[in-house]
């Protein structure tokens, strides 16, 4: 409580500058043009509208991308220390945002090939990238909290965007009725947090747990924080709706909430984990990694549908990213941090890309989805099928895919720090996988038809999309390291480092002010 | 090193040339004829380049020649490091000598998905090539695991029936057991800092590796394990025959061929280059399960009424004389060994391409359906004598130079090696003798085999030049041994035991 002369200056404080505006500068474009979409909707012609709104939503993106430029120009704290741009923040405003615009060109064919009407979906979309945007740079945990929210919200209503589908409403149910659910222990992490040390503001909730030891309500708070993101990212034991929601859901939007809203959780849970320096975590990344990767990785085995495939994959690859987080020394945190950035970039452009291909090959109604149906792919269609292999060689880890080097990151951070055993589970679990994406190829390849599936050419929004996460994939294992190197910087910001003492810590926090 | 200007470059040319071919051939219109002879061109012209690396190479020297090392990641610190010793040098000519021979001999028999049987072949050559030719970990074991996806894809896209199963058995198996080699390459990288092997292997011997001693042996087993099954070592052979049986004529070639090899070539480069004290600790029970696969394979060979089949258990036989050499650990043994995969290199896959031309003719493997073709197809039949003869290890003829000189090495090493291995030589003349007596003396016992075509233009084009190169290094092997002692001096030197009683003698 302030006192009645400090509240002046304390409001003059807080009044937002012009700085503060362009530090969401992002959020701001896409939000505009998500608003435009929907205004422009009900006055448009049924038909046409489609291709027009799909336009508009892309070029939203591509702003949003070049405003995520424009904020790098200025880091910094914004809206009463709410928001911090940094490395870290714009990592992954550029990641999900260009998801983002890599869905809508996905979607573009999509849309008019399963008859859905387009406005609100776009506009969804870019939607709910605000919040996952917002949840990379938020940095204060009720604000977090909203950014969840709003990403989440979006996802649950494009889940079930195949609405004469009952597998689509049930996906969106499910996602919503559990989502909520987890959410939930997610805020009740936050109160508990507030109650244990004063104060939802990630710095300083870290210099308060960093002044003392913690008490037993700081550790409840972070398993709470833990259960709700680990719903979000689709970790184990968390991961149950995982394959039933990603069955139901449209495949361009499973592509889509397989990526960015993972990616942005991730970055929350990387802040929430590292920058508070969360105590009493390892047992719990540990075991959930561990259960991750191998749940996902058996599940994936028996299945026969190739959404619920990917679904289990991405429960496997989870996993993986989990064990970067399981560091304690700042040290090892840093390449922890480090990896784990990498991880869902190069997931990202892999997992993104398959879902295309998946997108496009399964037609109206989605009746193609089932791995008989990719058989002899290869013969009626090269090119997709070769750009599937490149995607699913990336998942495998086979060197000179991104695949390769986001594994590669994670394991050796974690031989460095001592997690030989978790580095060993990760090493069996990807062989076991190697397994059922090459199931996929070898429909493919070494199968022929015997369904006549019908194959339509690719049209120049898919075409580029999937020349797009080729090449990314492709880059992220022939020349990681300009991505590496922005990874390990943003990772030396985050992570706490021990030498500095606490004044330290204030300076530089307070720097920009 | 080398006067000449190319010397830095050749070997990145060699490598990446039949890659440079398989895409610019996803440009080519699906025009069958064109994509031969373009495939056939790019091969050639790689064995032409290629033969710029014996010409030039300073036979004297032990080291690395042609070298290139250029940093390529910076984090992890991994290079792009490229060289060849007398070693790879001629591991080398032999895949670039097999690929043209491998498009002619599927000129014809491929005429499915053309193609991509052809992009295919390519990549793979580019693959197996840079397992030679990488000096840094990193990039070997990329080079590794990409010959994987091409040769799988090889024997299930264009194999027989059973071909997925044979493709998915072949990846699993070899890429489970490379997962080992690349924990023991991590574990290297953590406590060195480097990939490259010539700066792991200085840090060795120098004993500036934290914790090597005691993790030696793990990492010993991490890389003998990936190296084994590719050899096959007997008990890790069983993907062999189904790969084989199933695969088309070219994969077989290339399998056998170079494939093998670089198991084999693993296990002189990596386990006696980093590891030679855990090498010579685990060296007896390496040297019986390499004679358990000289006898029982040839054994299996003697019954196999497939003749593919025969001629598969035949090499892992012949990869088992290969082993033995390279753990007897005499500079006589590894001489013969490197000899014997060069000889196994031609004159096997001469025989996997000459079994695969009785295929396209009659679409069958089994001995019992053929006899009596040496009446119907003479130039044929004296030609797989020929072969059958180099393969079974007659004077003058390749097969016998190395296999000689591995049995002298074993004999040094412990009499009983030497004297069960030597039973080896006498079973594949066994099986090999009996199988051509069975398929071409006698009375022709089927109709249809009356009128099969003997020899075509082609077809001898692909298959002389095998029997020409197994008479010149039956003839002449000092050509090659003559690259080969020093590096396998060198790689000997670290392996004290050994010097002494190499000396003493």
């Amino acid at each position: 409580m302030t006192s009645v002369v400090a509240i002046p200056a304390a409001l003059l404080q807080s009044i937002p500058q012009s700085e503060d505006y362009i530090r969401i500068l992002p959020e701001l474009v896409l939000s505009g043009f998500g608003i435009v979409i929907m205004l422009l909707e009900p006055l448009m012609d049924e038909q046409k509208s489609q291709k027009l709104l799909g336009l508009i939503a892309e070029l939203g993106a591509l702003a949003g991308i070049a405003a995520t430029w424009i904020m790098s120009r200025s880091p910094g704290l914004a809206f009463s220390n709410m928001v911090k741009v940094d490395d870290f923040s714009i990592f992954f405003h550029y990641l999900v945002i260009s998801i983002a615009a890599v869905i809508i060109l996905i979607s573009y064919e999509y849309m008019g090939v399963q008859r859905i009407r387009a406005g609100e979906y776009y506009a969804l979309i870019l939607l709910g990238t605000v919040g996952m945007a917002l949840m990379s740079s938020a940095v204060e945990l009720v604000l977090i909290f909203v950014a969840l929210e709003i990403s989440s919200i979006s996802s649950y209503i494009l889940a079930g965007f195949r609405r004469h589908e009952a597998s689509s409403s049930e996906s969106s149910l499910k996602y919503f009725l559990l989502g909520s659910f987890a959410t939930a222990f997610f805020l009740y992490g936050v109160a508990l947090m507030f109650g244990a040390t004063g104060s939802t503001n990630i710095d300083i909730i870290s210099q308060k747990l960093q002044a003392g030891p913690a008490n037993l309500l700081v550790y409840v708070a972070v398993a709470f924080m833990f259960v709700g993101l680990g719903f979000k990212v689709a970790a184990a034991p968390f991961h149950i709706w995982t394959p039933d929601v990603y069955e139901g859901a449209p495949a361009p939007i499973v592509g889509f909430m397989s990526t960015a809203p993972k990616a942005a959780a991730f970055a929350v849970l990387l802040r929430v984990v590292f920058a508070i320096n969360a105590p009493g975590r390892f047992w719990l990344i540990w075991v959930s990694a561990a259960l991750s990767m191998t749940l996902g990785n058996v599940g994936a085995l028996v299945q026969n549908n190739v959404k619920r495939l990917l679904a289990y994959s991405s429960i496997a690859h989870a996993g993986y990213l989990l064990v970067a987080f399981a560091m304690l020394t700042p040290q090892d945190s840093t390449n922890g941090v480090s990896a784990a950035m990498f991880y869902t970039a190069a997931y990202a452009a892999m997992n993104v890309g398959a879902f295309a291909v998946v997108s496009h090959f399964a037609n109206a109604g989605e009746r193609y989805v089932t791995l008989e149906d990719y058989q002899g792919l290869g013969r009626t269609s090269p090119l997709l099928a070769a750009a599937l292999t490149i995607f699913l060689l990336s998942l495998i880890g086979i060197p000179m895919t991104g695949g390769f080097f986001a594994k590669f990151y994670v394991f050796s951070a974690a031989l460095k720090a001592n997690l030989v055993w978790l580095a060993i589970i990760g090493f069996l679990n990807s062989a076991i996988g190697a397994y059922y994406y090459l199931r996929i190829i070898v429909m493919m390849y070494m199968r022929e038809s015997r369904r006549d599936v019908p194959v339509t050419p690719v049209p120049l929004g898919l075409g580029i999309a999937l020349a797009s996460t080729v090449v990314v994939t492709l880059y992220l294992g022939i020349l990681p390291n300009g991505v590496l190197q922005f990874t390990r910087q943003s990772a030396r910001e985050i992570v706490q480092q021990p030498v500095a003492p606490p004044s330290a810590a204030n300076g530089v926090l307070l720097a920009p002010f | 090193m080398n006067a000449d200007g190319w010397s830095p470059y050749i070997l990145s040319l060699v490598t990446f040339a039949p890659l440079t071919g398989a895409l610019l051939l996803i440009l080519f219109p699906r025009r069958d004829r064109d994509i031969r002879i373009f495939s056939l061109v790019i091969a050639l012209l790689t064995f032409v380049l290629s033969l710029h690396l014996p010409v030039y190479f300073h036979r004297g020297l032990a080291g690395f020649q042609y070298q290139i090392d250029k940093s390529w990641i910076s984090s992890p610190n991994i290079h792009y490091h490229m060289a060849i010793d007398g070693i790879s040098l001629w591991l080398v000519l032999l895949t670039t000598f097999l690929t043209p021979l491998c498009v002619l001999i599927s000129w014809k028999s491929v005429h499915d998905r053309v193609k991509e049987f052809f992009i295919i072949l390519l990549i793979l050559e580019t693959a197996l090539i840079g397992v030679f030719t990488s000096l840094d970990l990193f990039l070997f074991y990329f080079f590794w695991e990409a010959t994987l996806i091409p040769m799988a894809l090889l024997i299930g896209m264009f194999g027989h029936e059973r071909r997925v199963y044979a493709a998915i058995k072949f990846f699993l198996y070899t890429m489970i057991a490379s997962v080992f080699m690349l924990v023991a390459v991590l574990w290297l990288y953590a406590n060195t800092g480097s990939f490259d092997f010539v700066v792991i292997r200085d840090r060795i011997t120098a004993g500036a590796v934290p914790g090597f001693p005691a993790a030696a042996q793990w990492l010993f087993l991490g890389f003998f394990l990936a190296f084994a099954v590719k050899v096959p070592l007997f008990p890790f052979h069983t993907w062999l025959p189904d790969a084989h049986v199933e695969a088309p004529t070219a994969g077989s070639v290339l399998l056998a061929g170079v494939l093998l090899k670089m198991g084999t070539y693993g296990m002189l480069r990596f386990n006696l280059g980093l590891f030679p004290e855990a090498a010579r600790r685990n060296a007896p029970w390496i040297m019986v399960l390499a004679l358990i696969g000289i006898i029982y394979g040839a054994l299996v060979a003697l019954v196999q009424p497939n003749m593919k089949k025969l001629i598969a258990y035949s090499s892992i036989s012949h990869l088992g004389f290969v082993v033995l050499g390279i753990f007897s650990f005499t500079q006589a043994g590894l001489n013969g060994a490197m000899f014997v995969m060069l000889a196994h290199g031609v004159s096997t896959g001469a025989l996997f391409m000459l079994a695969g031309l009785l295929h396209d003719r009659r679409h069958t493997y089994e001995i019992s359906e053929f006899g009596g073709l040496a009446t119907t197809m003479p130039v044929y039949a004296a030609t797989f004598l020929f072969i059958v003869l180099a393969s079974v290890g007659l004077p003058l003829l390749n097969g016998f130079v190395g296999e000689f000189l591995v049995l002298s090495g074993a004999f040094q090493a412990n009499a009983w090696y030497g004297v069960l291995g030597a039973t080896g030589v006498i079973w594949s003349a066994g099986y090999l003798l009996w199988m051509y007596q069975r398929v071409f003396y006698g009375k022709v016992t089927h109709e249809v085999n009356n009128s099969l075509p003997d020899l075509s233009g082609f077809e001898r084009l692909a298959v002389w030049p095998c029997a020409a190169a197994a008479l010149v290094m039956g003839v002449a092997p000092i050509l090659w041994l003559g690259a080969i002692d020093p590096a396998v001096q060198a790689a000997l030197a670290p392996i004290p035991q050994v010097i002494s009683k190499v000396v003493g003698q």
